[in-house]
């Protein structure tokens, strides 16, 4: 596949694992987080960690979209689709995730509830057109690559004068996140983590630009290294980071340069704020509120606003008290530091969001990584 | 004196469609069962019009299987549920050694169903069974309610022959087998994915929905008594195919990203969809276990047959307490190849 396979050429791969393996200095660590949960999918899938030198470590960040979704919104959700009068249209990925209540939108869809798992937005709205007596609610979740599309449906939604058309937005944003990850007593003052280096999200930046994270880099004297999701980006990264700390250097630099502009997309952009707005505060799972870290409708798109039209007031839900997704999406704790993680919580029966989407630690290393808890248990044995 | 045929009519072929009387048991059944599927299977045990059919068996071992159809779309590049309810089964008795001899099929039919489609279901069914040498000799049609089942499911059951002193089982694989498949994979499920309503996108895939006994029979001629077990991996791809056998056997087992054959088309498809080729069904390729010894021959043998031109060794067996599936990544690193949790989910972003 061309412009494919080059991103994920063993011999280049060995290559620059040697160079990392040479410049990192051996009576240093080295602990870098990769953001988004795109480079957490390629880590695992593409067996990565076996190319990195031994002090050179990935921490696995918050940016996979189900994962964060706090568990009242998945009960807001299912309630929404349990209405006789709504189909709920949503990304096959949040299916499976358990709710306060052990339920979930597939055990609803198996009940009965109108539950369509749609590809794109586009879906959605052939089926809000299709289908005029049906109440059509858009379960939009994402971070900064998902929302142009969302905008973009509800200006179709609008020049079409589509009536029973919804959006049940629960956007939220990259930088917020980063920061408060960075000003969390678990880094600032506890120490429980120590990250020297950010591997920055690839389509998010695509949208946003390179712009958003200097003052991370500058204000918390960290480096970001934006790369894109294919594996030899991730390992080109890491080498930048290495070079980074070694130098002292704390810059934003950019691998994606095949993609990523300091600008980013400035169409998307505007669409996204003629439509969204801040939210003074939202609850991320593992985070907990932070503080215009998300979007919502503006005044003037409320007849397409699922919270507003459906008069939804999230009730905030405990996740399962055993569960440790929040500390595993802070980057506090590992997968294997659950005691539910490969006992009770497995892909197949989810106990936290972790282990449902692709892109959780949890589901990752569990699906591609769990022979390495065997070996290192057979060497401590 | 012949009996004499039933008055009425004629099936309207063209513009006619299924409706609850082709199910009731009275004469526009029989009329549909003689004009459809008499013709479309044509064999001397179907045509005495028995409840059930009656033949003499070979000596020896026995193989017997069933399966249903549910497929969606009812057609789709390279076949048709009719060929897939016969490739399918004669799969599952092949895959022990087996020489396919007759098959059973049941339809369920759902009332509004164009005649004309399930006319070139049963002709292609009738079709692959010619092809595969087996006889379609009985069956049953029942017809539901509109909106109580999607056109047309099928389910068939088969018998095959085993060859004396040929026992591949799933518990067979020993540290050290080689691992072989018979082609590419993953192109039956592009094939039927590229044709979903909301999903469609132009390849050139084809579904590789054959009958694979052929193939098995030139396999076991060779290195029979080498061979440890065979399957087919259909749902849940070669991934699900690996880890039942692992668990079956006790084993552990090692592959090669970069041995792996995978089509471009499909490789790239894949790519775009969010899908992984390791999870992808396949209709027309089977995989072996086989003595490491006789790896070589048994590759060359399977690449002389026309249905395993792209056959590779792809990996072997290794001991292992916990039964991992594990793969060397093109990248060079190592990963687990797991079960397929849920269905295939694309990624979001």
């Amino acid at each position: 596949m061309k412009y494919v396979d080059e991103y994920r050429n063993g011999k280049l791969a060995r290559a620059i694992a040697a160079t990392i393996r040479a410049e990192a200095r051996p009576d240093q660590s080295y602990r870098f987080m990769e953001f988004c949960g795109g480079h957490t999918h390629a880590i695992a899938r593409y067996g990565l960690e076996d190319l990195l030198p031994d002090n050179v470590r990935m921490i696995h960040g918050p940016g996979c979209p189900v994962c964060v979704l706090p568990v009242g919104r998945m009960d807001d959700a299912i309630k929404l689709a349990q209405r006789p009068d709504v189909t709920l249209c949503t990304y096959a990925d949040l299916m499976r995730v358990p709710s306060s209540n052990g339920m979930s939108l597939l055990k609803a869809k198996a009940e009965g509830a109108d539950i369509r798992m749609v590809y794109s937005t586009l879906d959605a709205l052939r089926i809000a057109r299709e289908e005029p007596a049906r109440r059509v609610v858009f379960f939009a979740i994402g971070f900064e690559t998902t929302t142009p599309p969302t905008a973009m449906a509800l200006l179709n939604a609008q020049s079409e004068g589509l009536k029973n058309f919804f959006v049940f937005c629960n956007h939220v944003l990259t930088p917020a996140a980063i920061q408060n990850i960075l000003e969390s007593p678990d880094v600032r003052e506890l120490g429980l983590i120590r990250i020297d280096g950010f591997i920055g999200p690839a389509h998010v930046s695509v949208v946003i630009g390179a712009r958003p994270y200097e003052f991370f880099a500058e204000e918390f004297q960290k480096p970001v290294v934006i790369a894109g999701f294919e594996p030899l980006d991730v390992m080109h990264a890491v080498l930048m980071l290495v070079r980074q700390v070694n130098d002292g250097r704390y810059e934003v630099e950019n691998e994606y340069i095949r993609a990523v502009t300091p600008e980013g997309n400035l169409k998307a952009q505007d669409m996204v704020s003629r439509i969204f707005e801040l939210r003074d505060t939202f609850e991320w799972r593992g985070l907990g509120q932070v503080p215009y870290s998300a979007l919502k409708l503006r005044e003037e798109f409320s007849a397409f606003d699922a919270e507003k039209v459906f008069d939804i007031r999230t009730v905030p839900a405990k996740d399962n008290p055993a569960c440790e997704c929040g500390a595993i999406l802070r980057g506090v704790k590992k997968p294997t530091d659950c005691k539910l993680f490969g006992t009770l919580c497995t892909p197949e029966t989810p106990m936290g969001s972790c282990m449902v989407s692709s892109e959780g630690s949890c589901a990752a290393h569990w699906t591609f990584g769990r022979f390495r808890d065997a070996k290192q248990e057979r060497q401590a044995s | 004196m012949n009996a004499p045929r039933l008055r009425s009519r004629k099936l309207d072929l063209k513009n006619g469609r299924v409706d609850l009387t082709h199910g009731s048991g009275g004469r526009a059944m029989a009329q549909l069962i003689g004009d459809i599927f008499r013709d479309a299977f044509d064999n001397e045990l179907l045509a005495q019009g028995n409840d059930q059919a009656v033949f003499d068996i070979p000596a020896g071992r026995l193989a017997m299987t069933t399966d249903g159809y549910v497929v969606s779309p009812l057609f789709f590049p390279g076949g048709d549920i009719g060929s897939l309810a016969v490739h399918g089964t004669v799969n599952d008795l092949a895959m022990a050694g087996a020489r396919p001899l007759y098959l059973s099929a049941s339809f369920i039919l759902e009332e509004g169903f164009p005649l004309a489609d399930l006319q070139r279901i049963a002709q292609s069914m009738g079709a692959a069974a010619r092809e595969a040498g087996v006889k379609i000799v009985t069956g049953d049609t029942k017809v539901v309610e509109r909106g109580k089942a999607d056109g047309v499911f099928i389910s068939t059951a088969g018998i095959g022959a085993v060859p004396d002193g040929l026992l591949l089982s799933g518990e067979k694989a020993r540290p050290g087998d080689a691992i072989l498949v018979s082609g590419s994979l993953g192109d039956h499920g592009v094939a039927i994915m590229s044709s979903r309503e909301n999903l469609q996108f132009d390849t050139q895939i084809l579904s590789d929905s054959a009958a694979l006994h052929g193939l098995v029979a030139d396999m076991v001629a060779a290195c029979g008594p080498h061979l440890r077990l065979m399957r087919d991996p259909t749902r849940g791809g070669l991934a699900a195919t690996l880890n039942e056998i692992a668990h079956q056997s006790g084993v552990g087992i090692r592959i090669e990203e970069d041995a792996l054959p995978i089509r471009k088309e499909v490789a790239a498809a894949c790519e775009l969809l969010g899908l992984d080729p390791l999870y992808v069904a396949n209709e027309g390729k089977l995989v072996a276990f086989v003595a490491a010894e006789a790896a070589d021959e048994l590759l060359a043998v399977m690449r002389a047959h026309r249905l395993g031109g792209d056959a590779a060794i792809i990996g072997h067996v290794v001991q292992d307490a916990h039964c991992f599936v594990q793969m060397t990544t093109s990248f060079g690193g190592e990963r687990i190849v797991d079960w397929l949790s849920g269905e295939q989910l694309p990624r979001i972003c």
